[in-house]
C-alpha cells in the first residue's frame, strides 16, 4: 500500500502538511497557539462530535489547489477536512473574528453567570472563550431561560441552565457506555439534556460526562461546592484500577484528595477515560501511586501560586516554557489595587478552604 | 390561457383514482420511460433545464447526476413532502387531487435513479393525504405499475410512506433523512452530502413533490420541448400557492411568463385585491424569502417589469429583489402590519428551530423578543440596529438554511420597510391603534438615467 498522501494547507499564513483526512481545527492543532480555533463541542476523543457550537468558523479564502475558489460560507474547521494547497484564515479574517464574538455572545445569551458559585468557573471552556474572543457585555435585555433541576443519581450533577448544548455528553455516554439514559428533549431554545422519566446516570464509565462538559452543566457531586479548583493543587497518580487504566488527576490539598478526574491535555480533552470507581470514591492519598505535579498545559488560574519553592510562577522559565511559550494572561495584579490579601500568604499553604482568620494573621 | 403541465386534467372528476388517470393518458409517461435506458431519462431531465420546486432551484438533472453509485449498494429517492413553509401548500394539492400523477412521476424517477425503494417523507399535519396515497399506490400495485419486474424490465420498485411527526426542520433534506432513519430531526453536517451518503448512509436523492411530478410532462414530451417552456433558465411551469389580501388564493400553474403585475391583478389568477385596497407588500416565494415593497415587486430597481420567473425575482439580489423559493405568494394589501408581520415569522422560526447550533437557537429567540417588544410599542431605536447585527451573524453561520431562513424575513422588513419599524418606535401609543398604512410603498421608484 501506497504511503498516505500529505496534503499542505496555509492557515493564518503558516503553512503545514498533513495527512489527507485531517480536520482544519486538527492542522491548526499542529501549529498550535494563536491559530488554532476555539472548540467548545469538538471532541477528537468522540467520533461525530463538533460542528455544532460554531465557535471554531474559519475563513476559507482558497479551496483547493484544483479547486482555487474561496468557500462561500465560513466553515466549522472540526468538521472540514483539508484539500491540498487550502488556504485557511482565522485570527487574520476580520470575518472570522467578528461571527466568533457574535457566536460567543449567543452562547452566553441564556448562560446564568453564576460563576461564582459554579464548580467549574477556573476550568470553565465558556469563561476561557468569553475572555478571549467575547464582548464586555451583552446587549441581552430579557429574562435569561431557566431550566427546572433534574436529579440524575446520586455522582452527578445536572445543571441544565448552564448547558451550551454541545452534545459531548450523548456522544460520550453513546461510545463509552452500552445503554444511554441521557439525551436531548424538546427542541430549539427549550432544548434540554434530560433523562426520561428521571432515570438515574449509572453507568460504570458515565462520571466522564463531567469531564467532557465545556461548562458547569455537569459536575461532580462528591466535590459540589468543596472547594475552588485554583486553591487545589493537580497532581499526576495512577493506581491499579480492574475497570480503567487508572492513570488519574487528583485534585489535593495539602494531604486531602478533594477531587479526581481524568488526565487532561493541552487542549482541555480527557486523555483517557476513568471508571466511577476511581473518580467518585478512591479520595484518600493511600489509594494512590502518585506521580507528580500535573502540567497545567494552558496558562489558567489553576497555575497560579502553586507548587511553593519547587516552580514558581514568576521565578520559573521552565515552567513558562511548559505552558507553551505563552505567558498566562492576567486580567490584573489584585496587589497593585487592593490590599484585600497579602501577597505574602500563600494559598496553597492554607490548610483546608481558605477564611479570612488567614488573612488577618499577623 | 398559459400552459398547463401538471394540472392539465384538474377539473376532470375521479382523477385521484386510477381508471380516470390511466383514461386521461397517464402512466404513458410510465411506459415511455421504462424503454429508454435509466442514464436517458437523466440525460432528458438534464436538457429539460427543471429546477428543484423546493426552494432552492438548484437543477434537477445535475442533482441525479451527482448520485454515487458504488455497485452493491442500494440507492434510494426519497420524496420531500414535508412542506411546512408557512404560505406554501402546493404539495399538498398535487398529492390530494393528483396522487397518480405524483406516484408516476416517482415511480419514473426510482428507474432513472435506480432506487428499489422510494420514500415519501410527509408532513405530519397533512393527515389525511398519507391515505390517498397509500390507496393510490395500492391501485397502481394492482395494476402492476409497482412491485416486482414492473413491466417486464426486472426493475423493482416499492414505495412507502412515511409520516412525519409535525416539525418544520424535517423539510431540510439531512434533517428529514435522519427523521426518515426514525432519529431525531437534527440536520447533518455536510459534507458527506446525500448524493454520497444519505439514508443509512447509502447514496440518496432528496427532490420534492412538485418537483417529482414534473418530471411525467418531460418523459412525456422531450426534455428538449419542455425546456421551451418558460423564459431563460426557469423553465416549464411552476405551481404558486397564492395566499393573504387576495380575491382568489388558492393554487396557480403558471409558465413563468408572465409579470408578477399581471398574475395579482388578471382574472385568471388572483383577481386583484378585494375592496379595491392597495398593495402594500409581497413575500414572492414562502415565508423565508425577502419580504419587498410593492413598488419594488412590480418593477425591479432598474425600472424593469418583474416577472414570475426564478431570474427577475431575483433581479437586485437581496437588495432591492427577492426569490422564488418554494412558490408561496403572499400578499399584503395596505392594512396590513409588516412589523407585527416580521414578529410572526420570527416566532415561528424560533419555535421550529432545532436547537442544535448556537447562532439560530439563541438568536431566533432574541429577535422574536425584540421584534414583539417592537410590536407592542416597548421598542427603542437601538433594537432596530440591534436586530440588524443579530440576522447578521445568523446568518450563513449556522448548521443549515433554517438560520438564513430566520435571518432573510427580519432583514428584508428592516431594508424596506425601517421606517415603519421607527414610527412604531417613535408612536408606541397611536402603533398600538393604527397600522403605518401603505405610506410610500407603492410609489414609483425613481430610476436614475444611465449615462
Amino acid at each position: 500500500m501506497s504511503e498516505q498522501p500529505k496534503f499542505k494547507v496555509t492557515i493564518d499564513n503558516i503553512s503545514i502538511e498533513v495527512p489527507a483526512g485531517t480536520t482544519i481545527l486538527n492542522a491548526a492543532r499542529m501549529i498550535g497557539g494563536e491559530v488554532t480555533p476555539p472548540a467548545m463541542c469538538y471532541y477528537s476523543k468522540l467520533k461525530d462530535s463538533g460542528g455544532k457550537c460554531r465557535t471554531c468558523l474559519v475563513e476559507v479564502s482558497k479551496g483547493s489547489e484544483k479547486d482555487p475558489r474561496p468557500m462561500p460560507k465560513l466553515m466549522a474547521s472540526c468538521r472540514t477536512t483539508v484539500m491540498d494547497g487550502m488556504e485557511v484564515k482565522n485570527i487574520t479574517s476580520e470575518k472570522v473574528v467578528d461571527a466568533r464574538k457574535g457566536i460567543v455572545e449567543f452562547l452566553l445569551l441564556n448562560h446564568p453567570l453564576d460563576c461564582p458559585v459554579c464548580d467549574q468557573a477556573g476550568e470553565c471552556d465558556l469563561q476561557n472563550l468569553s475572555y478571549e474572543h467575547g464582548a464586555e457585555a451583552t446587549r441581552y435585555e430579557f429574562k435569561r431561560r431557566t431550566f427546572e433541576k433534574e436529579d440524575i443519581g446520586p455522582y452527578i450533577s445536572l445543571h441544565m441552565t448552564r448547558c451550551i448544548m454541545c452534545f459531548r455528553c450523548v456522544f460520550t455516554a453513546d461510545q463509552l457506555t452500552d445503554k444511554r439514559e441521557h439525551g436531548i428533549l424538546e427542541r430549539g431554545d427549550h432544548a434540554q439534556i434530560s433523562t426520561m422519566l428521571n432515570k438515574s446516570l449509572d453507568h460504570d464509565f458515565i462520571g466522564n460526562v463531567i469531564d467532557v462538559c465545556p461548562v458547569g452543566a455537569l459536575t461532580d457531586k462528591t466535590f459540589r461546592f468543596k472547594n475552588r479548583v485554583w486553591f487545589t493543587k493537580p497532581v499526576d497518580a495512577h493506581r491499579d484500577c480492574p475497570t480503567c487504566s487508572g492513570k488519574v488527576r487528583l485534585w489535593m490539598r495539602g494531604e486531602e484528595v478533594f477531587r479526581v478526574t481524568a488526565r487532561k491535555d493541552q487542549w482541555g480533552e480527557v486523555e483517557e477515560f476513568i471508571c466511577n470507581e476511581c473518580r467518585f470514591h478512591k479520595k484518600e492519598t493511600k489509594d494512590w501511586v502518585i506521580e507528580g505535579p500535573s502540567v497545567i498545559a494552558r496558562s489558567s488560574v489553576i497555575a497560579q501560586g502553586h507548587y511553593v519553592g519547587n516552580v514558581g510562577m514568576k521565578s520559573s522559565p521552565a515552567l513558562i516554557d511548559k505552558v507553551i511559550g505563552k505567558q498566562p494572561k492576567y486580567t490584573l495584579d489584585i496587589h497593585k489595587v487592593s490590599d484585600v490579601n497579602r501577597p505574602e500568604i500563600h494559598l496553597s499553604e492554607i490548610e483546608g478552604p481558605a477564611h479570612s482568620d488567614d488573612f488577618n494573621k499577623k | 390561457m398559459g400552459v398547463k403541465l401538471l394540472l392539465e386534467h384538474d377539473k376532470v372528476e375521479g382523477i385521484r383514482y386510477y381508471d380516470t388517470y390511466r383514461k386521461h393518458g397517464g402512466y404513458r409517461a410510465a411506459e415511455k420511460a421504462f424503454k429508454m435506458a435509466p442514464a436517458d431519462i437523466v440525460e432528458e431531465v438534464k436538457k429539460s433545464g427543471l429546477r428543484g420546486r423546493g426552494g432552492a432551484g438548484f437543477p434537477t438533472g445535475m442533482k441525479w447526476s451527482f448520485l454515487a453509485k458504488p455497485e452493491g449498494v442500494p440507492r434510494h429517492l426519497v420524496c420531500n413532502a414535508d412542506e411546512s413553509e408557512p404560505g406554501t401548500f402546493k404539495d399538498r394539492y398535487l398529492m390530494e387531487f393528483h396522487p397518480h400523477l405524483f406516484i408516476e412521476g416517482l415511480l419514473i424517477s426510482s428507474f432513472a435513479l435506480g432506487s428499489n425503494a422510494t420514500y415519501v417523507y410527509i408532513r405530519g399535519e397533512y393527515a389525511w393525504i398519507p391515505e390517498i396515497l397509500e390507496q393510490a399506490i395500492a391501485e397502481a400495485k394492482n395494476n402492476g405499475w409497482l412491485g416486482k419486474n414492473i413491466l417486464g424490465s426486472g426493475f423493482d420498485c416499492e414505495i412507502y410512506v412515511h409520516r412525519g411527526a409535525g416539525a418544520y426542520i424535517c423539510g431540510e433534506e439531512t434533517a428529514l433523512i435522519e427523521s426518515l432513519e426514525g432519529k431525531r430531526g437534527n440536520p447533518r453536517m455536510k459534507p458527506p452530502f446525500p448524493a454520497i451518503q444519505g439514508v443509512w448512509m447509502r447514496p440518496t436523492v432528496v427532490n420534492n413533490v412538485e418537483t417529482i411530478a414534473a418530471v411525467v410532462p418531460i418523459i412525456n414530451m422531450g426534455g428538449d420541448e419542455y425546456a421551451k417552456i418558460g423564459v431563460g433558465k426557469s423553465t416549464g411551469t411552476k405551481l404558486l400557492s397564492v395566499c393573504g389580501n387576495l380575491n382568489k388564493p388558492g393554487v396557480y400553474e403558471i409558465d413563468m411568463t408572465i409579470s408578477v403585475e399581471e398574475f395579482i391583478y388578471s382574472d385568471e389568477y388572483c383577481g386583484g385585491i378585494p375592496k379595491g385596497k392597495r398593495l402594500k407588500a409581497c413575500i414572492p416565494g414562502g415565508s423565508s424569502v425577502p419580504i419587498i415593497p410593492a413598488n419594488l415587486l412590480l418593477k425591479t430597481a432598474k425600472g424593469e417589469t418583474r416577472y414570475m420567473n426564478y431570474e427577475s425575482l431575483s433581479d437586485g439580489g437581496f437588495v432591492s429583489g427577492s426569490m422564488m423559493g418554494s412558490g408561496g405568494f403572499i400578499v399584503l394589501d395596505e392594512d396590513q402590519c409588516v412589523v407585527r408581520h416580521t414578529m410572526t415569522l420570527a416566532r415561528f422560526y424560533n419555535h421550529e428551530s432545532c436547537g442544535q447550533c448556537s447562532p439560530c437557537r439563541e438568536g431566533t429567540g432574541w429577535m422574536y423578543k425584540i421584534l414583539k417588544n417592537i410590536e407592542y410599542g416597548k421598542g427603542k431605536m437601538s433594537d432596530i440596529d440591534l436586530l440588524w447585527d443579530i440576522q447578521r451573524k445568523i446568518e450563513g453561520n449556522t448548521i443549515c438554511p433554517l438560520g438564513d431562513a430566520a435571518a432573510w424575513p427580519v432583514a428584508a422588513a428592516i431594508r424596506h420597510f425601517r421606517d415603519e419599524f421607527e414610527w412604531h418606535v417613535k408612536n408606541p401609543d397611536e402603533s398600538q391603534r393604527r397600522n403605518y398604512g401603505l405610506a410610500h410603498y407603492a410609489d414609483p421608484i425613481h430610476v436614475a438615467a444611465t449615462a
